[in-house]
Order: structure tokens, then C-alpha cells, then sequence
């Protein structure tokens, strides 16, 4: 019973991740008026894509092959030190949250260095602004991290995401409220940064002079590139489920209810950024260092709230 | 030395080739230079064929009187560039040089523009033998030199489905200090094609110059014709062509509105726009059948006449769409994630507009009122104003609330011609074209002054048919608003002007 409930969240967010793809996807279409393709589609789309041969540039060596293979890999790793509700996370140990920042930048590190293997100067130009991107969205991601670690810490936890992330509860927003409202903030923005969303980055644009994310992975196709989409998929979730610890703190007594709250709470995560998408312009390129650090402002504020 | 701009013809005119004064090359070069200082603009510059190898033909709009003043000189195998001192006729020069192989001296930048061979057989500018392949694209470009220089190559094909065009940034990090535009991929030879004309294809290739503008440049040629052949449009058809011309404005400008919120991934405008566009696409079409206004503007008159049952009905739809316009067009100016995007991107300064002479959207952005409609008023024009839709600051803002204004005006506009709609027939008769004369007509398109100049042979028959698409004054703005720009705003930049690549490369 216990393997099962360890393995549980790993297996849920495995198949239900591309599902927020879908949600987005239809949020936005039902702001523009549209129908919007089925919930479903990014599921057909990964499986068209792995149906698919790929097709290398002779130009490319190891690394650009290597990827989206690490990228996922990376990805999914740190999907095994994510809890979910209080359904504990399959494996943790004191710090983990450094590990599981480490893994994320990881991933972006082989994506920026397959855009640059390739040697397209659009595609030189998407890495040198992710790793931007990246490099500022981590410091803030750790430090909200640490921030929610220490308000839950007076709560009686341990320094592991399965240690901090379930011992949130409604308690301690009553104790730590400006904290946790300014963490939740913090990882918002981390959170479209990351995942390459408005106003950080455009999903759905053409346009390969704004792109960040989708410029960096034109070259890629067929499974690499389902690779690719599955682990922007997960990446959502990982991200996600830390947000929704700290803002949908439903403790009940069993560990499959709190779950599943947490699990719908994901997909008002999904609804919430197809809402921005649906509403406000991105940010010029210039002005998302500045985003960033407002988010890593407020965790630091946040912090030094906690430990005052 | 006198100016000698003894010659002129107003909008939609034509005379004796005969009366166009024929001076040296000197001359000409001095009387533009004085005559551009004194606030005219080059409106169209071009070689054609005579006795004596290329002759020269400058038209210069003089907005203080309305009027097109005309000058001729022969080049033979060089003749002294205009464009060290008037930046205008930069493209206009490597223009001439590309189609009759001769050498405007003193030329900056004397490229080729559309990488075709010499009209004149033997002939080339650059000395390229007979046998030698001219590839699009393939030449010199500007270089920024430094360590953390670095040049950024897009096109000729695109991510998106639009047309091909070669774009060449110089950059620093993401600071973009200077681009260059290198166009030619969408030559067809239209205006060769044109010549020996009219015939039964020159009306297809008119409505097909630049395709998103068809009604625009039919009309300027129709005016052509109908001044050659000595007739004009009947009162109603004049009006009806006005109603389609406002229309595609309408369309186009709302389909940009919409291009612009969604190249700045902001949804609502861009879903709205998109299906906006639609509904005055097919307004133009309840006109004459079809979207883009083909078969409906006809030397003569209109090749549709507008009943009193879709009359009404298409007032109604314009004013629902309007209104629906207002909304998806508020949301713009009313959300500030919006303007931040738009306001100081891309900024033209009003001397370089002026220097570079830009025309339409892009010209009125920058506070010049620079409007055919108004200044070289043509048909409906005469009677019929529209008022001239100004902003001062010349950023991608300006060039978007321009655009929303002229909606505003072209709408009133049009439903206004639709309640007075002149009575009478829409088609009237062209006589034969008069021989040995130069005829020209300027037309407000969308997208800015379209100019139509036809000059006829003994028999009447187009020895040479020029057209300058607004896009041709324009490009060179584009790359002056990149200076100093963010790489990843070129692609707002650009659709804020909106120019046409078929229109430039004829």
C-alpha cells in the first residue's frame, strides 16, 4: 500500500500532465470565441509525433540528439520528488527542492545547448535568451521555495518538498498569510516563465524573432520533438502542484481525497493561465528580467516576513 | 538656373509626351532637388524607351497646388544621382539602373532591386555578362563590423505562411543597429508585361499587382485609361468605385489591427479583428461577388451597379461591424499591457518620414498630411472629402491608432455614399487611347499613394506602363524605425507598416 500511494502521484501526473495542455487550449479558445480543439488533442499529437522517423541535420552532433532524451529525463526525475495533496512524493530526502531546481536547469541546459548545436542564429538567439530567462527565474524558485519551507517549518515539517508541501494547511495561512500569498505570487511568475507562457514567451506565435522556447526546438522533430512536448507537459504539472500545495491546502484525513482536490485544483492552474493568455499582451522581451526579479523581490520579502 | 516646372497635369489628366519639357540630366537633377526642398515629394521616377536610348521622367506631387509637375531628360549611359542629396529617389535610381543599365553617378548604394536582366539588351549596370545568373538575393550586403557583432539572416522563407522576402539584421546582443531589406523573389515582369497594352490581360494584371489592394490599383489604372481615351466615369460608377476602395481599406485595416494584437500574443483583438476582417471582406464581395473587389472597377465605370435592397443591407452590416470594431479596436488602447508594446517601438522621426518619403499609414503617423484623397483629390474625391487621419509620435502606436481612425472615417464614408448614391449608369464607353501622351493618376490605397503613369506610342498602345505601390517609398521606413530597435520587435515593426512584397516587386 505504501509503494502504491508512493507511486501514485508519478503515475497521475505521467498521464494526466498533457491534459493541461488541453485545458489551456480551450480556455483560450472559449475567450476568442471559439470551440477549440478537443481536450484531448495533445494526446493525439504526442502519439501522431511518435509514430513519426526524425530527421537530422548533418551539421548536428550528439548533443542536439541528446536533448530532448535528457530534457525529459531531467524533467521526470523531478517529477519523483513532487507530492501531491498529501499523497507524499516517491522519493525525498532533506533538500530536495535544490535538486529537483538543479534537474529543471538541467533540462533548459540541454535544450539551449541542442538550439545551439544547430548552429540557426534564431535558434542561438531562443538559448541566449532562455538562459536569461533561467537565470533568473531560479534564484526566485528557490527562494520561494525556501520561503514556503520555512513558514511550513513552524508548522513542523522537513526541509524535502514531501516534507514542506504537505504540512501547508489552512493553519498556515492564519499564521503566515502575507507570506504565502507573496510565495504564491513569486511562483506564478516563475511558473509562466518557465513553462514559456504570456507574458514571458508566446506559445502560439509564428514569429521565430519573439520566440524563446518554440524557437529552440524548430529543428526537432518526430519523437524528439514528442519528447519535447511531454516534457513541457510534466513540467507544468511539477510546477503546478507546488502552487497548488500552498493555495489549495485541503487537508482531509484521506491522502486520495486531498489528491484529488489537488489534481482539480491543477486544472483551475491550467484555466488560470489560458485566462492571462486571453487577456493581456506579452511583455516586450526587454522587460522580462524585470518581471523576474519582481517575482524573486517578493520571495525574498516573503522570507524575511518568516524568519523575522 | 530657372526650376523650369513649367509643366504640369492635375490627378487623373493627360497630354501631349510632347509638352513634358526635355532637359539635360543636370537640369533635372537640380529642379527636383529645389523642387522636393520647396515640400514637394517624388511620386514616381522612371526611364522609357525613346530614339536615343532610356529617357528620364521624374513626377514630383506638389501638394501646395495639387498638381503633378513633370520633367524629361535623356540619360544616355549615366546621369548624376539624385539620391546623395534626396534620400527619395534612392530605390527609384537602383530602379533605373536595374531595368535600362544606366549608371545614376554618385549613387550610395547601387544595387540591384529585383535581380532581372537590363530591358535593353547588351546593357548592365554592373557590368554583369550576358551568360552570368542573377539570383535573388545574391549580392553585398551592409555589414556591421565589432566582436559582439553578430548578423541575423531571415528569409526568403518563412515560419509563416507569407510572402518571401530576405531580411538582413546587423546586431548587437538583441539591439538591432541596422537592416537591410533585399526583396526581388516575387518578380512576374508585370510591367513589361503591361507594355504593348491594353489589352485583354492588362486589367488581370492591374487587380493582381499587389492582390490585397486590387480595387486601389484598378482604379488608378481606369483613371489612366479613361484620361487617355478621353472619357471619364459616369457620377454613380465614380462613387461605387469610392464605396469598394474604402472598403478594402476598411478590411485591411482591420485585418492589421488584428495582425498587431496577435503578434503580441494579446487574443481578444486578434480573434475579434480576424473574423472583422471577414465581414468587410465580404461586403466587397455583396458589391461585385467577389472578397477583394476583381471585375468590379472598369475603364469607364464599374462592372457592377449597387440596387437600392443591398444597399440598405450592406449600410446595415457596415454599421454592425463598426460597432463590433469599436469594441475589438478599445480593448487596444484601454489595456496597458498593450501600450507598452506599442508606444515608443519603432519610432520614424518626421524629418527622416519626410527625407525618406513615406506615404499613407506609415507618413500620417508622423504627423504629415500626407493624403491623396485630400491633396490630389480624383473622382468621388472632388466632392466628397475624407477627413485626413493624423498622429504625431510615428511609433507602431500612431501607425495602429491611424489605422483606427481612418475605419472610423472610411466607415461614415462609405455609408454616407451609399444613402446618396448618384443616379445614372455605371459604365460609359472608352474611346481609343490618345497617341503620344502621358496620362498618370494617384490613388489613396490603404496602404498609402499609388501612382499610375501610362505614356502611349504613335498608335496609342502603352509604350511604357510604370506603377509605384506605396510599399516601394515604404520599405526604407521600415528599416529606418529598426534602428535601435529590440530584434524581437522587429516582427510588430513590420506588420505595422504591413508592406507588400508582390506590389514592390511587380
Amino acid at each position: 500500500m505504501e509503494i502504491l500511494e508512493r507511486l501514485a502521484h508519478t503515475v497521475l501526473a505521467a498521464l494526466l500532465a498533457p491534459l493541461l495542455l488541453g485545458v489551456i487550449a480551450r480556455t483560450k479558445a472559449a475567450f476568442a470565441g471559439r470551440r477549440g480543439p478537443p481536450l484531448v488533442q495533445p494526446y493525439r499529437d504526442l502519439r501522431r509525433l511518435l509514430g513519426k522517423g526524425a530527421v537530422y541535420s548533418t551539421t548536428t552532433s550528439w548533443v542536439f540528439r541528446a536533448g530532448p532524451t535528457v530534457g525529459l529525463a531531467a524533467i521526470v526525475t523531478a517529477l519523483l520528488f513532487v507530492p501531491l495533496g498529501t499523497l507524499p512524493a516517491a522519493f525525498a530526502f532533506p533538500g530536495d527542492l535544490v535538486a529537483v531546481a538543479g534537474l529543471l536547469g538541467l533540462a533548459r541546459l540541454f535544450s539551449g545547448r541542442a538550439a545551439l548545436d544547430t548552429g540557426s542564429s534564431f535558434e542561438g538567439m531562443g538559448a541566449s535568451r532562455e538562459a536569461q530567462i533561467g537565470a533568473l527565474a531560479e534564484p526566485a524558485l528557490l527562494l520561494a521555495l525556501a520561503a514556503a519551507a520555512s513558514a511550513a517549518a513552524r508548522g513542523g515539517g522537513d526541509w524535502s518538498l514531501s516534507g514542506i508541501l504537505p504540512a501547508l494547511s489552512g493553519a498556515s495561512w492564519i499564521a503566515h498569510g502575507p507570506t504565502l500569498a507573496m510565495v504564491t505570487f513569486a511562483l506564478l511568475g516563475v511558473f509562466l516563465a518557465e513553462n514559456a507562457r504570456v507574458p514571458v514567451d508566446d506559445p502560439a506565435t509564428h514569429l521565430e524573432l519573439t520566440m524563446v522556447h518554440e524557437v529552440m526546438v524548430l529543428d526537432h522533430g518526430g519523437p524528439d520533438l514528442a519528447f519535447i512536448l511531454y516534457g513541457a507537459a510534466l513540467k507544468l504539472w511539477v510546477l503546478g502542484s507546488v502552487i497548488v500545495a500552498i493555495t489549495v491546502p485541503v487537508r482531509t484525513g484521506s491522502a486520495w481525497v486531498n489528491a484529488a482536490v489537488a489534481a482539480g485544483g491543477m486544472v483551475l492552474v491550467a484555466v488560470f493561465v489560458g485566462i492571462v493568455e486571453s487577456s493581456m499582451a506579452r511583455l516586450r522581451l526587454i522587460r522580462v528580467p524585470q518581471f523576474l526579479v519582481g517575482a524573486a523581490v517578493l520571495a525574498v520579502v516573503a522570507l524575511a516576513l518568516v524568519l523575522r | 538656373m530657372a526650376t523650369r516646372l513649367t509643366f504640369t497635369l492635375r490627378n487623373g489628366e493627360a497630354a501631349p509626351l510632347g509638352e513634358v519639357p526635355l532637359v539635360a540630366p543636370g537640369e533635372l537633377r537640380e529642379a527636383v532637388l529645389r523642387s522636393v526642398e520647396a515640400g514637394s515629394r517624388l511620386s514616381a521616377f522612371f526611364g522609357a524607351p525613346a530614339a536615343k536610348g532610356v529617357r528620364l521622367h521624374a513626377v514630383l506631387a506638389q501638394p501646395e497646388d495639387g498638381a503633378f509637375a513633370i520633367l524629361a531628360a535623356d540619360a544616355g549611359e549615366s546621369f548624376p544621382s539624385l539620391t546623395p542629396a534626396c534620400p527619395e529617389a534612392h530605390l527609384f535610381e537602383r530602379e533605373i539602373a536595374e531595368q535600362w543599365g544606366v549608371r545614376p553617378e554618385g549613387h550610395p548604394w547601387l544595387k540591384p532591386v529585383r535581380f532581372h536582366r537590363s530591358y535593353r539588351s547588351g546593357t548592365d549596370a554592373w557590368g554583369r555578362a550576358p551568360g552570368e545568373p542573377i539570383e535573388p538575393g545574391v549580392t553585398e550586403f551592409f555589414r556591421v563590423e565589432g566582436p559582439e557583432v553578430h548578423e541575423v539572416a531571415v528569409g526568403p522563407v518563412h515560419a509563416g505562411v507569407i510572402e518571401p522576402g530576405h531580411f538582413r539584421f546587423q546586431c548587437e546582443g538583441e539591439t538591432v543597429h541596422h537592416l537591410e531589406v533585399s526583396l526581388g523573389y516575387q518578380h512576374r515582369g508585370v510591367e513589361r508585361a503591361l507594355a504593348g497594352g491594353p489589352d485583354k490581360r492588362t486589367l488581370h494584371y492591374v487587380e493582381t499587382l499587389a492582390g490585397d489592394t486590387t480595387v486601389g490599383h484598378a482604379t488608378a489604372h481606369a483613371e489612366v485609361v479613361e484620361a487617355l481615351g478621353g472619357s471619364a466615369a459616369p457620377a454613380r460608377a465614380q462613387a461605387v468605385r469610392a464605396v469598394a476602395l474604402e472598403l478594402e481599406r476598411l478590411a485591411n485595416h482591420a485585418g492589421d489591427l488584428g495582425a498587431l494584437a496577435g503578434d503580441i500574443g494579446f487574443q481578444p483583438t486578434a480573434a475579434f479583428c480576424g473574423r472583422l476582417r471577414g465581414d468587410f471582406l465580404n461586403l466587397t464581395a455583396l458589391l461585385c461577388g467577389s472578397r477583394f473587389g476583381r471585375g468590379l472597377v472598369r475603364p469607364g465605370g464599374a462592372g457592377f451597379d449597387l440596387d437600392e435592397e443591398r444597399a440598405a443591407r450592406g449600410s446595415e452590416r457596415i454599421q454592425a461591424a463598426l460597432r463590433d470594431m469599436a469594441g475589438a479596436a478599445g480593448l487596444l488602447w484601454s489595456t496597458s499591457s498593450v501600450l507598452a508594446r506599442f508606444e515608443n517601438t519603432g519610432r520614424v522621426t518626421r524629418e527622416d518620414c519626410v527625407r525618406l518619403g513615406l506615404v499613407g499609414v506609415a507618413a500620417r503617423a508622423c504627423g504629415l498630411e500626407r493624403d491623396a484623397r485630400a491633396e490630389f483629390p480624383s473622382g468621388i474625391y472632388r466632392v466628397a472629402q475624407v477627413p485626413v487621419s493624423t498622429w504625431r509620435t510615428g511609433d507602431v502606436f500612431a501607425r495602429a491608432y491611424v489605422r483606427w481612425l481612418e475605419v472610423q472615417r472610411s466607415a461614415a464614408f462609405v455609408v454616407e455614399q451609399i444613402r446618396a448614391l448618384p443616379g445614372g449608369l455605371v459604365r460609359s464607353g472608352v474611346g481609343s487611347l490618345a497617341p503620344d501622351s502621358i496620362a498618370l493618376s494617384l490613388v489613396e490605397g490603404w496602404r498609402g499613394e499609388i501612382c499610375h503613369v501610362a505614356l502611349t506610342d504613335s498608335r496609342g498602345r502603352f509604350a511604357r506602363y510604370k506603377v509605384v505601390d506605396p510599399s516601394f517609398h515604404n520599405w526604407q521606413g521600415l528599416a529606418a524605425a529598426m534602428r535601435g530597435q529590440q530584434i524581437s520587435d522587429f516582427p510588430l515593426c513590420n506588420k505595422s507598416f504591413n508592406l507588400s512584397y508582390c506590389g514592390q516587386d511587380l
